[in-house]
């Protein structure tokens, strides 16, 4: 059952779009929020579980220094004021994948306030930027995982039973949450994305998450809600939760919008609840009603001392923070004089580090750009992840350069390559010489080749002898299927034209 | 009655360095006459004969070795079934934890298994250590030795009644607002809640973890300080442990003079509501004091008439949220678990099950005081409150060096004569509940029988925080001068459990 959507453009026309974002970051520690059991993503259920992340009786939290240090680097890295003293708190709600039923998070006194992130994002009139700012930067532990079993939708409503890994219960998460965001207007989708990515990048600079949206390491609750143009009364926000994609991110806004538009315009109410977005479908589902607050009953975590940064570490560690992405990409501009189009197809494809790491290995700029953004952002496009989620490395691109340069590779004969390379063959040298790849460049091997094709057509030789050049097309076909696609093009017609007398 | 059980640590340490006993024979000593008379007492959930005689057995063989053992190794211990250890059940007193057998030892366990304490099992408690008479136990009350009909005191009636009944010479007992005091008082045997922080709270199944503290129980208060100093001290695994050298609890316990020590008799604490005979044995023993050459002062500490009220405010707020974790998801009961049940449904039939009726309470006294809209005027005040008792510690302190009061209002009452008022139970820890609230030390020990009943007085000592050494070296210099006074411990003159009958109450 669709709910009805109305027409993006109509939907600008009437409303304003106040956007809201929650982002969570699992944070990169080697160890837990508040134990030593190891964060390493994948192991076996409930493997990496001790007695305080498990809530057993008489186990107590003991913060990880490690996880106030990333949360600092972060609250600095986006503008934040950073509390002297602050709190831990419980936030109680009973779950069955909530070890304590209780969630140690921060409540009214979090660890970093007020901060703001300048956000570019691409309008029809070029770059434009906006300043997101940033309510709060608090820290809390993760929950455990449920997986329902049997029924049809892998929710828990209708499941045969449930399964629970405690694996991730614990593992430090950081929530990010922006101020209103209010004149975004019909960029609305986009500024969310852009912000995103943007977080995203920086705190990957910031070495303190792998920040793999597929892999939940960064998390995004997409607030949206709709204000009738001028009339200064704000509308009821929805929440989708745990967006999993910087598309998706994009896409959900827009969805949402479009849906509160038709239920605004309908005359309805726009219900104060979750939603999930679906990928397939780009629209979004009802989860959990948030009419009724849900109260938590939050109170100090009494097992906890309050956290209190010196002053004289916090410097040290903004003393510390890398060069900001955005100072980065303009420097990167330049350097590599991309226009800004360019610049920014990079970026929304999040292949800009991967393209630095390319040059970096000493391929070119450009080539190496063309190949991030083109046949390995085709190939990322077609199994809907992200680039850099592909198994192909800078070093792997660099090599591939480095060998068309050189002409042992032709561009098509790269792109087997690198397909090859994602598909898991190995590094470029093992797949050319697993797939036996190799740019036919010998004259007399071409020759032969050519000979035997004007043998085949010989009024098509004969149309070139006589200057009708556009007749050798269908003889270096013959010649290129010949040699399977592994001879260069240009060279073949080369020494077609020259052997017919051009 | 073999005459090892009736020595204090102290001594059995001695006849233990000088081969005169054997660790294993000790702890054989202490199995028999439990096996006799526990029946009668009900001190002990659970026993644990083979761990007990196997540690026995190692202690011995070190010694043998020529090892350097320290002076508790072979001593026999009661462990309060709050306080978490490998492999052995730890109920709580609670039918919610069931046979469930920890996967880990608390820090204060390990540490006590480390020094070769021989735990001999774990002692009864109210659920969750709420309650002042035991009889909030799911497994049925522990009987004060003195008078079987009468209630130890609680939450740790089975670790008092234990070192009274001469079933073990050290026990464990935890202390959220008198739960070590009040027992110790009702039954004429020592008992020491540590200053907060002082004592690792890692592996004490919590009620309130910012009153929680874990502490020393034995019959004399050297034996106290001797246990004191094996538990006491940092805890990485604690954040709230403090990182600070543990106070020299031992020598201030031997040292017996109190020469110049100002010592404040708290107003508040001994008025209206007390029993005469516990009155008059505390006055006596404050003159005691006096005799001894300390300077006796009477402090005023206007605010601790709203420490009960804050502390029944505080304590079920916490309790509320640290019981959360009993669901029956990963350890304990599970009941409903049929007919395709939600996870939920059996979550809230093994709570309405698993949690008996005191319990229940004050969890939902405190999800109320912590639920939005309420939370300012319950849990909010009830902060401030506790703010304001800290600083009437800390004026009083900076006239005296140690606070005394009676432990506990009355002596022993009858089982069952306050199960159905819970308000009169409170008010039983209405001279105990200002320590925890401020996180200060406090030590009962025995000052007397009250004439009218011939039951156990308590006296209590509060010293500052982190000068626990304070009110040891008051309680061993009161403890030495009452023995003398007396011609031998109090607890020499209680009846003969062998010929005692249980009378009223459930056995």
């Amino acid at each position: 059952m669709s709910e009805p959507m109305m027409d993006y453009r109509e939907v600008i026309e009437k409303y304003e779009p106040m956007l809201g974002l929650e982002v969570h970051v699992e944070l990169g520690t080697n160890s837990k929020m508040f134990c030593g059991c190891s964060t390493i993503f994948g192991a076996a259920p409930n493997t990496q579980v001790c007695p305080v992340c498990l809530g057993l009786p008489g186990a107590l939290p003991v913060v990880n220094e490690r996880a106030i240090e990333a949360t600092i680097l972060i609250g600095l890295a986006l503008n934040c004021d950073i509390a002297p003293w602050c709190r831990f708190a419980r936030k109680n709600y009973f779950y069955p994948d909530m070890p304590k039923n209780f969630q140690i998070s921060q409540y009214d006194e979090p660890l970093c306030t007020n901060g703001y992130l300048d956000v570019e994002f691409e309008t029809d009139e070029g770059m434009q930027t906006v300043r997101v700012e940033i309510e709060r930067v608090h820290m809390e532990e993760d929950t455990g995982k449920s997986l329902h079993v049997g029924g049809s939708t892998g929710r828990i409503h209708g499941a045969d039973y449930s399964l629970l890994d405690y694996n991730r219960a614990g593992i430090p998460l950081i929530e990010i949450v922006t101020k209103m965001v209010p004149d975004t207007g019909k960029y609305a989708p986009e500024v969310a994305k852009a912000y995103v990515a943007e977080l995203r990048d920086i705190v990957r600079s910031l070495g303190v998450s792998d920040v793999k949206m597929e892999q939940g390491s960064l998390r995004c609750d997409a607030n949206v809600s709709l204000s009738p143009r001028g009339s200064g009364i704000l509308g009821t926000r929805s929440e989708t939760k745990n967006v999993n994609s910087l598309r998706s991110v994009e896409r959900a806004i827009r969805s949402e919008m479009q849906r509160h538009g038709a239920r605004l315009a309908a005359g309805q109410k726009v219900h104060q609840e979750t939603r999930h977005f679906h990928e397939d479908t780009g629209l979004t589902t009802p989860g959990r009603s948030k009419e009724t607050a849900e109260d938590y009953r939050y109170f100090p975590e009494p097992d906890l001392v309050p956290v209190a940064p010196d002053a004289a570490w916090i410097e040290k560690l903004r003393a510390s923070l890398p060069e900001r992405p955005s100072l980065r990409r303009a420097r990167l501009k330049s350097d590599w004089g991309v226009p800004d189009l360019e610049m920014s197809a990079m970026v929304n494809a999040g292949v800009l580090d991967l393209v630095e790491a390319t040059v970096a290995q000493g391929a070119d700029p450009a080539r190496a750009r063309g190949w991030w953004l083109g046949e390995i952002a085709r190939i990322a496009n077609e199994k809907e992840v992200e680039a850099n989620s592909l198994p192909i490395t800078p070093e792997d691109v660099a090599r591939v350069v480095e060998l068309v340069a050189a002409g042992d590779l032709t561009d098509k004969l790269a792109r087997q390559v690198i397909e090859g390379v994602i598909s898991g063959e190995g590094a470029p040298d093992v797949v050319i010489a697993a797939r036996g790849i190799k740019v036919v460049s010998d004259d007399s091997e071409l020759m032969a080749a050519i000979e035997r094709a004007i043998a085949a057509e010989p009024a098509a030789a004969e149309k070139v002898r006589n200057g009708i050049l556009a007749a050798a097309g269908a003889l270096i076909g013959l010649v290129m299927k010949e040699t399977k696609g592994q001879a260069d093009a240009a060279k073949v017609r080369e020494l077609l034209l020259a052997h017919l007398g051009h | 009655m073999s005459d090892l059980v009736t020595k204090s640590a102290t001594e059995l340490s001695s006849l233990l360095a000088t081969g005169e006993v054997s660790a294993v024979e000790l702890a054989q000593a202490h199995f028999t006459r439990i096996g006799a008379l526990d029946a009668k007492v009900h001190a002990f959930l659970h026993l644990d004969t083979e761990g007990a005689l196997a540690q026995a057995s190692r202690v011995d063989k070190a010694r043998a070795n020529g090892e350097k053992l320290s002076l508790l190794a072979g001593i026999p211990l009661a462990l309060k079934d709050v306080i978490v250890q490998e492999g052995v059940p730890t109920t709580a007193g609670s039918k919610i934890l069931e046979g469930w057998r920890p996967p880990y030892d608390a820090t204060i366990t390990a540490r006590m298994k480390a020094v070769g304490i021989v735990i001999l099992g774990k002692t009864n408690c109210d659920e969750f250590a709420m309650g002042s008479s035991t009889e909030n136990s799911a497994y049925g009350p522990t009987h004060n030795p003195w008078d079987l009909s009468r209630i130890p005191g609680g939450s740790g009636g089975g670790s008092s009644a234990a070192l009274a009944a001469f079933f073990a010479p050290l026990a464990i007992g935890t202390d959220t607002g008198g739960s070590i005091r009040q027992p110790a008082a009702v039954t004429g045997t020592v008992g020491v809640k540590p200053t907060y922080g002082g004592v690792s709270r890692y592996g004490l199944v919590a009620f309130s973890s910012s009153l929680d503290q874990a502490g020393p129980c034995a019959r004399t208060v050297l034996d106290a300080a001797l246990l004191h100093e094996t538990i006491a001290g940092h805890d990485p695994m604690d954040a709230t442990s403090i990182d600070a050298p543990v106070p020299a609890v031992v020598a201030a316990a031997k040292m017996r003079d109190v020469k110049g020590m100002r010592i404040g008799v708290v107003k508040e604490l001994g008025g209206e509501g007390y029993q005469v005979g516990v009155r008059q044995r505390f006055d006596e023993s404050v003159a005691l004091l006096a005799e001894l050459g300390a300077e006796i002062v009477e402090v005023s500490c206007p605010h601790f008439e709203y420490a009960l009220p804050a502390y029944y405010l505080i304590a079920p707020s916490e309790c509320s949220s640290n019981l959360a974790r009993f669901d029956a998801m990963r350890f304990g009961l599970r009941v409903g678990d049929e007919n395709g049940r939600s996870a939920e449904e059996v979550m809230n039939l093994t709570r309405d099950a698993g949690f008996g009726a005191e319990v229940k309470r004050r969890i939902i006294l405190g999800t109320y005081a912590l639920s939005s809209g309420y939370y300012d005027a319950y849990y909010g005040s009830a902060q401030k409150v506790r703010t304001l008792v800290k600083r009437d510690f800390e004026a009083a302190y900076e006239k005296v060096d140690v606070l005394v009061s009676p432990t506990s209002p009355t002596t022993a009452f009858k089982i069952g004569e306050k199960a159905n008022d819970p308000i009169a139970m409170y008010l039983n820890d209405i001279a105990t509940i200002p320590v925890n609230l401020a996180g200060n030390g406090g030590m009962s020990l025995p000052c007397g029988l009250a004439p009218e009943d011939g039951l156990p007085v308590g006296f209590q000592i509060i010293s500052p925080a982190m000068r626990d050494d304070l009110m040891y070296r008051v309680g061993g210099a009161l403890e030495a001068a009452l023995n003398d006074k007396w011609g031998g411990s109090m607890l020499s003159q209680i009846p003969a459990l062998e010929s005692a009958l249980i009378q009223g109450g459930v056995a």
